[in-house]
């Protein structure tokens, strides 16, 4: 019978080894999954790990999934490691899209193109004042933040529902819910003549070198991840845990409201009632998958990324359910956190012993 | 009056859905395990349930298929934080992110469909009993099945044996092993019976509430109830109250219109979601007050022998 043992410290090699070994146990079921709706599996698994990264248009596709995970998952690995509970950032990306929307009616021909950063940062204060709002009543009001959160997620997409179909409706959009489309000057810059790929790579990379500096480089950065760990000992040197929660909500939620901005004035270029695309539940894999890892979370946006574009093309070419996308999702994060034990604990082989027998 | 009636007939019938979820989240916390699956717990046994009632055309087996994929779902869920000790927080949402795509997947066949012609209730012969008889008596039985279940479970965990071994097992698992009470499989078995509950409340969700299947239809019930059993202070009557409250608070926006109040139907829509949050943060406000209530190992991990 296989026995639990703790390990006398938790294996490195393992917390590295977790998410592979998580990953083929999903490309199994997943293996299964085809082959029980009748689809060849070799075929449905290279519409999940080959089509997307064959070409240099596929990577752009890539990139346009994987920067708002990866920004919104390096805002959540801050948030975790302070043992905070924010799973509402989907609702601070929909309150990103918004503000930065705003600022992007308002744009004419004539608006010079620095607007765009001011797009963005009006972006990452509407993502900062929906988490401040968490912030807020868990800090005077001691209001649990996982289910305030999630409630604002919720209002947040009443809150844009409105907008598009009330007061931002676009009066020549033949009655449909969208806002107008942002004049070109908004548009987030290209990186290449082809491909979608845009200034939003820059910025992810350039967030993950912060988010790294942050959490392993600065006073700031370690007090809060020690409050994660061992409150009483953060109590005990002194270290704000008021300060955490503040910082901790408002860095995740700015970073999911910058990745709203990029998405409204990037791929969508308008506002509709489909902003929220599930990035926000999406990355919470994304940073767990990454180990909470700026570095691990850009490789495990990028497969995540890979899921998405994977579900859409086994939609389109092999008349699969995109759904399937949300199931491996879900799959990759149960097995994920399955094979973490494993960081921990180690397996052994143990023979029933008598009644009785020594130990 | 008569507008009144539905209204109550409406907060009754919401607010069960809320109460069998609320009351199966109840049993799991108070053996200490907080389950943030529910939502997709939820979701899995709405379409488990709808499906089972589109080709057997059964409400009570649609309620046991929605059970079943509950308990199974949390039999996964209670593995892994119990035996696995893994993070209960990331399970749940793996649970959570996990069964709204699962169900997606499972249901894409089913949002077109339709379900048999609902059966209506004429009230135990009283129904026609003005106000009385609209308001209270014509439901589902599984609405009093539900008001039973909660005296069930007021006098299971008040004035049984189980009940105090379950809360013991909650409030400090160390001492009930060391009474020798076998405390990772009550909790196991805890939460199969809390995500079955949470399961019927799917299943009533898709077969007699709206009735009918769509993808994420759940719409944030499954952690409103979650948000319920702090409201509760984790007691099974005001579960109850508090279910049938906010179902009041989700209907309301139907009865509005009803009444042509002219008002976008969004911010009507945001009204249960605003309001839990309102509670949440009154009940909160006293730290002591709500310490006092919780068990006191909920979201701890329990391993024997260390």
């Amino acid at each position: 019978m296989f026995k639990l043992e703790p390990r006398p410290s938790p294996s490195q090699a393992m917390s590295l080894a977790s998410p592979l070994i998580a990953l083929a146990v999903t490309v199994v079921i997943g293996t299964a999954l085809f082959a029980l709706l009748g689809k060849n599996p070799v075929a449905g698994l290279s519409m999940f790990f080959w089509e997307p990264i064959k070409n240099a248009y596929g990577w752009g596709e890539l990139s346009i999934k994987a920067v708002p995970l990866v920004l919104i998952a390096l805002g959540l690995a801050v948030c975790f490691r302070g043992n905070l509970w924010n799973i509402g950032a989907e609702g601070q990306f929909v309150a990103g899209a918004l503000a930065a929307g705003w600022v992007a009616m308002q744009a004419g021909p004539a608006t010079p193109r620095a607007i765009v950063a001011v797009i963005l940062l009006a972006g990452v204060l509407g993502g900062m004042v929906w988490a401040g709002i968490v912030a807020l009543l868990r800090d005077r009001f001691n209001a649990n933040e996982i289910l305030v959160s999630l409630m604002l997620v919720y209002v947040a997409e009443m809150l844009l529902s409105y907008l598009v179909y009330g007061p931002w409706k676009d009066p020549a959009g033949y009655n449909f819910p969208q806002t107008i489309t942002f004049d070109a000057v908004t548009k987030i810059p290209k990186l290449f003549a082809t491909g979608r790929a845009n200034l939003g790579v820059l910025i992810a990379l350039g967030a993950t070198a912060l988010a790294w500096v942050f959490l392993f480089r600065t006073y700031k950065g370690f007090a809060l991840q020690v409050g994660g760990l061992a409150p009483a000992a953060a109590r005990y040197a002194g270290f704000s845990s008021r300060t955490a929660l503040w910082t901790a909500l408002l860095v995740s939620g700015g970073m999911a409201g910058l990745a709203g901005a990029l998405e409204a004035a990037g791929p969508l270029g308008q506002l509709t009632p489909y902003v929220p695309a599930g990035y926000g539940f999406a990355a919470i894999i994304v940073a767990f998958v990454g180990r909470l890892h700026p570095v691990g979370i850009v490789f495990s946006a990028v497969l995540m990324s890979m899921f998405y574009i994977g579900g859409e093309l086994a939609q389109s070419r092999l008349g699969l359910p995109k759904a399937m996308t949300g199931v491996f999702q879900g799959l990759l994060l149960f097995t994920l956190l399955a094979c973490d034990t494993l960081i921990h604990y180690r397996v052994r082989w143990a023979a029933r012993t008598p009644a009785g027998a020594a130990a | 009056m008569n507008e009144l009636a539905l209204l109550i007939a409406a907060s009754l019938n919401a607010g069960t859905v809320l109460a069998l979820a609320g009351l199966g989240l109840l049993i799991n916390e108070r053996a200490g395990v907080l389950n943030l699956g529910a939502e997709g717990l939820m979701l899995v046994a709405a379409i488990a349930g709808f499906a089972t009632c589109v080709h057997t055309g059964n409400d009570w087996l649609a309620f046991g298929a929605g059970a079943l994929a509950g308990g199974l779902l949390a039999a996964l869920f209670g593995w892994l934080v119990i035996w696995l000790n893994t993070n209960q927080y990331a399970t749940g949402l793996a649970l959570s992110l996990f069964g709204g795509g699962f169900s997606a997947f499972a249901g894409l066949r089913y949002t077109q469909e339709k379900l048999p012609p609902r059966p209506s209730f004429n009230g135990f012969g009283l129904g026609d009993i003005p106000f009385i008889g609209p308001a209270f008596l014509k439901h589902h039985p599984m609405v009093y099945l539900t008001v039973a279940l909660v005296i069930g479970l007021t006098w299971f965990f008040y004035r049984s044996r189980g009940g105090l071994v379950l809360r013991a097992v909650g409030e400090s698992p160390e001492s009930a092993h060391a009474l020798g009470y076998p405390v990772r499989r009550i909790r196991l078995l805890a939460v199969v019976v809390g995500g079955a509950l949470c399961g019927v409340a799917g299943a009533y969700l898709s077969v007699i509430y709206t009735p009918l299947w769509v993808e994420g239809m759940t719409a944030g019930k499954g952690w409103i109830a979650l948000a319920l059993t702090t409201f509760a202070t984790w007691r099974p009557v005001r579960v109850l109250l508090g279910a049938y409250l906010f179902g009041g608070v989700t209907m309301l926006q139907f009865f509005l219109q009803g009444r042509g109040v002219e008002i976008a139907s969004q911010w009507l829509t945001m009204l249960p979601y605003l309001s839990t949050i309102v509670v949440l943060v009154l009940i909160s406000r006293n730290p002591t007050f709500i310490r006092v209530n919780m068990p006191a190992s909920l979201g701890k991990a329990f391993f024997p022998g260390r």
